[in-house]
Parts: C-alpha cells; structure tokens; sequence
C-alpha cells in the first residue's frame, strides 16, 4: 500500500462526511462549535457563506449532510445538522454590517438570471460584489422562487425568506419581477455578457387516467395548488381530500389542505412507505397531523358523477392494490395482486407525482441543445450549455433536486461565469482554500472541545397541531431552545479536527493504538504483494467500510506502518495526548470551497499553459 | 495524562468473547500515567488476555504495591477485585488472599523499585512458596515516581538522562525467580504485545507461581541512548527464544508446524499451549541449560525473551500444604474453629 498523501486537500475532506456530502460543502463541523460557544452570528456567517440561505435552509433542507454524518455510524443517530443552523439563524444578531456591500465601482460586465430562485440569488450574490451588473428576471411579483411557492409558511416563515433574500438584494442587482422572459433569442441578442437559467423544474406532471378530464374542476396539480395557497389566491379545499404522490410536495400539499378545510386528508402513493422519495422526518410530520399513508395503490381512474349544476363532479378515485416484486433480473417491479379495486371518496384531489421542465421559452435553434427529453445539454462542473454565455443551474440544469443543490449550482455557474468574463478557462476549476492549525494549547490541552458527548440526537419541539392547523401561517417546529443547541452541538465529532501522523516522530510505543477508544489505529507490517482488501481485513477491527480511506504511513523503524482506518475515528484526540512525541497532532482543515472572485481565477490567460 | 475519560463509544464492529464481553468491557479507568508508558502498553495486553480466555472480571483479584507500575491495576479490569498495598508488601497480601480464597484468579502487578528493592524479602518467599498467581513486574530499571534514579535492575554501566553511569550490579528477576524455584518462568518487552499476550494467557492457565518480567520503558527518564530498557535498545537486543499461542478449550488448532519445532503442553485449566521454537536449541523445561543460557545471553547484552521455564507438573502452595478443597473463606466456624476436643486430639496426636 503506498503512504497517504495528505497534501492532497480531498483526502482530509473526505474525513469531514457532512462538509464533502453538502452539496455546497458547508463546513459543518466550524459553524457547529461556533454554535457550541454562542457564537451565532459568527456561525450563521459560515453558513451564509457557502451556503446562502441559512435559515431557509436550516428549516427545509433536504440534509444530504446527516445520513453521512459521522456519529450515525457509531451511535444510534447522526447530529441534527439542519436544525443546529437554524439555532445559528435565529439567535444571531443584527449581521447586516457583516454582509458584503454593494461595490463602488462596477466591473463593466453585465449578467442576467432569470428566475429569482435560489440559484439565480445564489449567482447574483456571488457576482455583485466583484462589481458586476446583475439583472433578475422573475415572472412571479417576488423573489424567492420555489421557496416562496412551494413551501408553505408554516414550514417557512416568510420573514425568514425575506431576511434571506434581502441580504442580496441589498447588493443592488436590478430585479425585473413580474418580468417574464418569453425569448431567449430576444435575450441572447441584448447585452449580456452571459446568462444563467434558473427557472426551476415549474410544471407538475400530469395523471392522465380516466375522468381526468371530466373532474378537472376538483382535481388540482400540487405545486401550481401550493403556489396559488402561497400567494393567497386558494383558501379553501374539500373536507375530503386524497394527495396523489409520496415526495415532499405530496407532504406539503396534504398538510397544507389539513389547514384549509380538508378534515379527512389521506395520502396515497403506488409505492411502499420505504420507498417514498419524502424525507422521513416530513412523513413523520404529517403523519404527526393526522394524515394517514397508505401505500401500494396505484390511481386508475377519477370517478364522477353529475353535480346540482348538471357537470361532472369528482366523487373519488379507484386504485388498483399492488405488490412489490423482484423480477428475474433483480429489479423491482410493482405488480397487481389480482385483490379487487379499491375505491375511496373524495372531494379534491392534489396530483404531486412529480415534476418536469420546462423551456417553452427557449428557441430550439439559439445555440442551446437539448437532449430527447427536453432537457438542456450542461456540463456538471462548469454548469455551461452548448451556448458559450449560457449556464444553467438548480433544477433547470438537472432535473428537480432541492435548495442546496441549487446553491450549489449557483456558486460553480458564478466561478464559471467570472472566468469566462476574464477570458479564462472556464474548465480549470480553482482548488478549494485549506486553512491548517494546530489544536494543541498545553500538554493536554487542545483548542477544541474532545470530550465526547454520550447523549442521544434531540428532537426538535413542535408546536401544539391544535394552534397550527387552524393557523395556516404559524411555524409548526419552534427550534431548538440554546440549551438544547449547546447540547446536540456537543454531540459533532469534530472531524474536520483531523489526526495528523508524523512517522518521524513515531517511537512505536503503541500508546495511541492501545488508547484509542474505537480501535481505528493499527501497526502492521504489510507484505509487498499484499492488497488493500487484505489488508483492511487484518486490522484489530477489520475495515469493512471501504467507502471509508485507510491513512498509511511512511515505514517506521521497524519497517511496521501506521493505518488508521478513518471511518468511526471520533476524533476525540486521545492518541495525541497518550503520544509522548507529538508523532500525533490534531490539526483544523478548515476547506473553503473557492467562490466567484480573485481567488478562482489562474492569472493565467487561455492557452498560456 | 489525560483530563477527559475514554469515551465509552466504541467501534461497532468489535467482536464479543464467549461471555458476550467487548474487549472495551474490561477496561479500567483512563490511565493517569505519563504518555507512552510502556506500563500501558501492559495494561492493554492484561486486558486482551483476559478478553480472550473469557475469564469473568469478577473472579480476578488484581493486587499491587507502590509505583507507577502499581497504579495500573486501576486501568485494567474496572469490575474486578482489588488491593492496592503497602510498598513492597503486595506478595504478603497476595498470599494472604489466595490462601483464604483459592477460587479467585490472582494478579499481582508490582514494578522494580517495588519487587527488587523495597519487596525483594516478599517476592522471594511468594516465589518460593509457589503461590497460584500471576507475578508481572513492569521492569523500567528506574524510580520514575522520584524522577529517574537508578533501580535495582538497572544493568550496570547503562546511563541515566543526565549521563551517570549505573555503578552496582543489577538483579535479575528472571534469574531469582527461577532459582527460588518459580514453575512459570518469562520476559518480554511492552513494545511487543504479540508475544506478551499469549504468555500472560498462559501465566494465567498455569497452576503455581508464574513470573513475567516485562521490560518496560519509561518514557520520561529512561528512553534514551545509553539506556537499557529503552525502545531502542530493546528492540536491538531482543532475543525471542520461542513463541506461543494459548489455545482455549472450546478453540481448534488449525495450523501446522514441521515436526520437531513445536510442542504441544495441556494447561492445568484444560487448555493447550503451543510453544513453537525459535532459538533451535533452548529448552524451556531444562532448568539448568536455560539458566546458562541466560546467562550467557545477558553477559553480551542480550534481553531475552519468552517462556524461559516451565515445569511441567507443578504444583501450588496449596497442594504443599494440603488445604481442602473448599476455599477457606467458604468454610463456617464450626469447620474452623472445630473446637477444644479437636484441638485436643491433635496435641495428643503430636505427643
């Protein structure tokens, strides 16, 4: 096995699961014991940072950070990552005098985002403070996008939102709202040194199933329904109301109608529980408010019957009961189980099976490709289409995700667009900053809290389902209190504090490895031909999660080497306090991902290297 | 030292012993020694041999004198039996102990200044009495509590840090202890758990007074050029005369070994040791060659190690004396104290 090269920034940053799983790489571990010393401001602005929206996201993230999270491997629950940022949003003080200014001067270079959704904001707060001129277009009266339609206030208050939001417009771009684009072509021909996309994945997939048609009045599509509730244009729905669909607009959408008159609200999904794309904890949440789910029906047809006015109106939907099955090739299919339909009434109906793109506006011979499913042909790093000056981003780009990819998208369009306005290679990505620093204060004294906590995962109080469901607008989840937040914070492992070995220093005193409280360090002497998998297979515990790194040393002197596997290592840095040479040394990686600006670009001109 | 305790979070893949035990499970508390003692390294090997023989914490009775080295019984076997004693009196009370409860397992940790010096009238007479106990000295050849003076088993002409040489001879415990008649006889070195461990397993199978010198070097004032029981020096000099495995009754002995280098030995508690040779001519049951042997060794610089003597039918102190079977401290009055008639009848007995 060869050492590790831990020059190599990707190697420590795989250490930090939560910070390489986000998609935006938040250094979840810094803000995390920001929160853990009251620091919140300071916490909300590494949030803001990398991530943008931190409220908003601390509320309604999809938290791809916290099934990779550390903790969940060695203890029952991962830490409550997404709601430990939301203690940062909302105990933080006045942090607008933190927050970039618009600059004095302006670059020359013009850009445009249409959409004013999180990818488009996230482009524009990158890009306006290096003195570009931003113009948002946005159909809509108000900026925000999906988040301000789609999910409802009692999940995110509008305050939040408009916090949020407001911190970049404060950076003055030109907002264009209630402006919809109708021709990229009449766009293409303006002024624009490039473009970004960020309209989001807008139209919600159609049922076309029998009666369809026919019920049309009471059978509604879930995101336009939650938009039309958002802007305060529906107010009512049945008192029966089935939701068609298990993701979480489906969620939305049935606690939504809990709170507009829907008092038998039922959720209704083809698949299994399991496999219903919703976030757990908002099948949880909806289940909380007496939603019931239920599972392998598949809707074939609307039922109607003619109403006082002599029109069909809806009366219900048939499903057919299905099982899930394992084909000859291992794939998963449903199949009908022969039982009899099932028929259950209905006043309303919302269809939340999905959502599309959609490009109407887009002429198909302006220089922008598409692929046979109508969707735009972006390079995944750089975010640029066909179009030299066209980049796309958040579900425009890819498909329908969630907020954080979106403001992800959005930092990497920003790097690409700044490099392309300096005529630079837009495909030389910039390496991420690592800022290194030691921990160790005293002899046994480290500048980061390594006692590890044994309490379990807190759980977020809710208010009283009596108060919200008559509230339409009222937060359902009330936060974290501080003590509860100091808490869970205490439950981060710290793993961006990562143990540095230094074979030179090493007197093989096997101090570390006998104290090590998860049995991650190991001296071998691995033979020449010996293999990876061999080798993980003879450590005290055998390193099983190969997704995991093995941390090789350079030969000591007894020709022996260090591995340490890394995957439950609680980075509690007891081996460096047992180490009587310091041959171990507990260092911050602090990684910051490189944004828009000065420090994306290579000073070099295209076609220089 | 460390000011956190070891977080009791441990790898989820760790394996269970027979008993359902981790290894985690036999644990004491945090070490308070200095970092890198090799006196850890021990602790952490007594840990694995009693994980591995599945012997329940709580028939172990750990006793110790006064020294770093008899700190440690607090960091090993948090649910057993303990006594820390008087300076150098460990042996006294061991024996005490094992004479009134014979059923519990006895291990006595006990370091140079406290065997060689202070307590070397008591480990005489343990040894010679051939108590049932496991004897492990952490043999650093330095006072390190008061700061790194020379001990008893210093070597002579090794320095110490600030560059004095050591003028008187050393005591070999390995050398006493065979002579006084010891049935279980080893060395070893902390730095080296792979051999540690089985022979502490086997030290812990064997009937009779079981000695294990382990070199341990002492980070802090003995662990550098000049040194004899430093890591280096060790590590140069040692001389690994066999190697062994305990293999535990309800376990299979699947490897095989060319006839002639290995010998099989059934442990007193059923289960077999394994000894496999190294140095084609050492025989650890031939008490006068490997006492030459020694010797030898130790004249040109040598620290040798592994199962230097074992006696093949031993016996213990209460086999010599003929106790009965049920442990004193199980017996009522009624049987020990039978009375005026039979202390009669023994003094008419003996006139």
């Amino acid at each position: 096995m060869k050492p590790t090269d831990i020059t190599n920034p990707d190697y420590f940053h795989k250490v930090v699961d939560c910070q390489l799983a986000c998609p935006a790489h938040t250094p979840v571990p810094e803000y995390i014991r920001l929160i853990a010393d009251g620091k919140y401001s300071d916490a909300y602005m590494v949030n803001w940072e990398s991530n943008v929206f931190p409220g908003v996201l601390g509320r309604t993230c999809d938290r791809p950070c916290e099934p990779a999270c550390r903790r969940g491997r060695v203890d029952e629950e991962p830490v409550a990552i997404c709601r430990l940022k939301r203690v940062a949003a909302d105990n933080k003080d006045d942090v607008r005098d933190r927050m970039p200014k618009p600059p004095a001067e302006k670059n020359g270079k013009k850009i445009a985002c249409i959409g004013a959704g999180p990818a488009s904001l996230a482009v524009a707060r990158d890009l306006l403070p290096q003195g570009y001129h931003v113009v948002i277009y946005e159909a809509d009266p108000f900026a925000g996008g999906m988040m301000r339609t789609q999910i409802p206030k009692f999940r995110l208050p509008e305050s939040v939102l408009d916090e949020e939001v407001g911190y970049i417009t404060a950076l003055e771009p030109e907002m264009r709202l209630g402006h919809r684009i109708e021709s990229m072509k009449a766009l293409l021909e303006e002024d624009y040194d490039a473009i970004f996309v960020g309209t989001g994945a807008p139209r919600g997939r159609e049922l076309e199933i029998p009666g369809r048609q026919e019920a049309s009045a009471n059978i509604h599509i879930g995101i336009d329904w939650l938009s039309s509730v958002s802007f305060g244009h529906t107010t009512k729905i049945g008192k029966r109301v089935i939701v068609l669909g298990g993701g979480n607009t489906a969620m939305d959408c049935c606690r939504t109608s809990r709170r507009l008159g829907g008092d038998e609200v039922k959720v209704i999904v083809r698949s299994g529980y399991e496999e219903m794309k919703a976030s757990p904890w908002e099948k949880e949440d909806a289940r909380h408010e007496g939603i019931p789910i239920f599972n392998f029906l598949v809707p074939k047809a609307f039922t109607h019957e003619p109403g006082p006015d002599g029109k069909p109106k809806l009366t219900g939907v048939t499903f057919e009961k299905v099982k899930a099955e394992r084909d000859a090739k291992g794939r998963r299919n449903l199949v009908p189980t022969g039982e009899a339909d099932e028929w259950v009434a209905a006043d309303d109906v919302l269809v939340a099976v999905g959502q599309e793109n959609s490009f109407p506006w887009i002429e198909r011979d302006c220089g922008i490709e598409f692929d046979r499913w109508g969707m735009p042909i972006v390079d995944e790093k750089t975010l640029r289409s066909s179009h030299p000056r066209v980049f796309f981003g958040g579900d425009a780009a890819f498909g329908p995700k969630n907020i954080i990819w979106a403001v992800a998208h959005g930092h990497e369009a920003a790097v690409s667009i700044d490099k392309l306005c300096h005529d630079e290679d837009i495909s030389d990505r910039p390496a991420p900053g690592v800022k290194i620093s030691s921990q160790k204060m005293g002899i046994h004294e480290w500048s980061y809290d390594n006692d590890i906590s044994n309490e379990d995962r807190y759980k977020v109080p809710h208010r009283d389902p009596k108060l919200t469901l008559r509230d339409i607008k009222m937060e359902v989840e009330l936060g974290f209190d501080l003590k509860a937040g100091l808490a869970e914070a205490q439950r981060c492992l710290n793993c961006d504090v990562q143990t540095v070995f230094s074979t030179n220093l090493c007197i093989e005193c096997d101090a570390c490895m006998d104290i090590c409280p998860t049995d991650t360090i190991n001296f071998v002497a691995p033979t020449a031909e010996e293999t990876e998998s061999e080798l993980r297979e003879r450590l005290r515990v055998p390193a099983n999660n190969t997704s995991q790194d093995l941390y090789v040393s350079t030969p000591l002197k007894t020709t022996r080497v260090m591995i340490k596997d890394e995957d439950v290592c609680l980075h509690c840095g007891l081996c460096a306090e047992r180490c009587p040479t310091g041959a171990w040394d507990m260092q911050k990686y602090l990684i910051s991902i490189t944004h828009a600006g000065h420090a994306c670009r290579s000073h070099a001109p295209v076609g220089a290297k | 030292m460390t000011y956190i305790a070891k977080p009791s979070i441990h790898h989820p893949g760790l394996t269970k012993n027979a008993l359902g035990h981790t290894r985690r499970d036999y644990e004491g508390a945090v070490s308070t020694l200095c970092a890198g003692c090799g006196h850890d390294s021990i602790s952490a090997a007594i840990i694995q041999a009693f994980f591995d023989l599945n012997i329940e914490p709580h028939r172990v009775a750990k006793l110790s004198g006064i020294g770093c080295s008899s700190k440690t019984p607090a960091y090993f076997l948090g649910n057993s039996h303990g006594f820390n004693t008087v300076h150098g009196r460990m042996p006294s009370a061991l024996t005490g102990a094992n004479l009134a409860n014979k059923d519990l397992l006895y291990i006595g940790v006990s370091g140079d200044g406290d065997s060689a010096s202070i307590g070397l009238g008591q480990f005489c007479h343990a040894i010679r009495r051939g108590v049932n106990m496991v004897y492990i000295v952490e043999n650093n050849g330095v006072y390190g509590l008061t700061k790194g003076q020379f001990s008893a088993t210093a070597d002579k002409g090794s320095k110490s840090k600030k560059g004095a040489s050591n003028s008187d001879s050393p005591i070999d415990l390995v050398m006493l202890a065979m002579e006084l008649g010891a049935t279980y006889v080893g060395r070893s070195f902390s730095g080296d758990k792979e051999q540690l461990i089985p022979l502490i397993k086997g030290a812990i199978a064997h009937q009779g007074a079981a000695l294990i010198d382990v070199v341990s070097p002492c980070v802090a004032f003995n662990n550098h050029p000049g040194s004899t029981k430093s890591y280096d020096y060790v590590r140069a000099h040692n001389e690994a005369v066999n190697s062994m495995d305990i293999i535990t009754p309800r376990e299979e002995i699947t490897t095989n070994y060319p006839a002639g280098t290995t010998e099989l030995v059934t442990m007193h508690d059923g289960s077999q040791m394994l000894l496999k040779k190294i140095a084609a001519d050492y025989d650890p049951h031939d008490k006068i060659a490997a006492m030459q042997f020694l010797m030898r060794e130790s004249a040109a610089g040598q620290v040798v190690t592994g199962l230097l003597y074992a006696e093949r039918d031993s016996e213990d102190l209460h086999q010599h004396i003929g106790t009965v079977a049920t442990p004193l401290n199980q017996l009522g009055d009624r049987d020990l104290c039978p009375g005026s008639e039979a202390l009669a009848r023994i003094n008419a007995g003996l006139r």
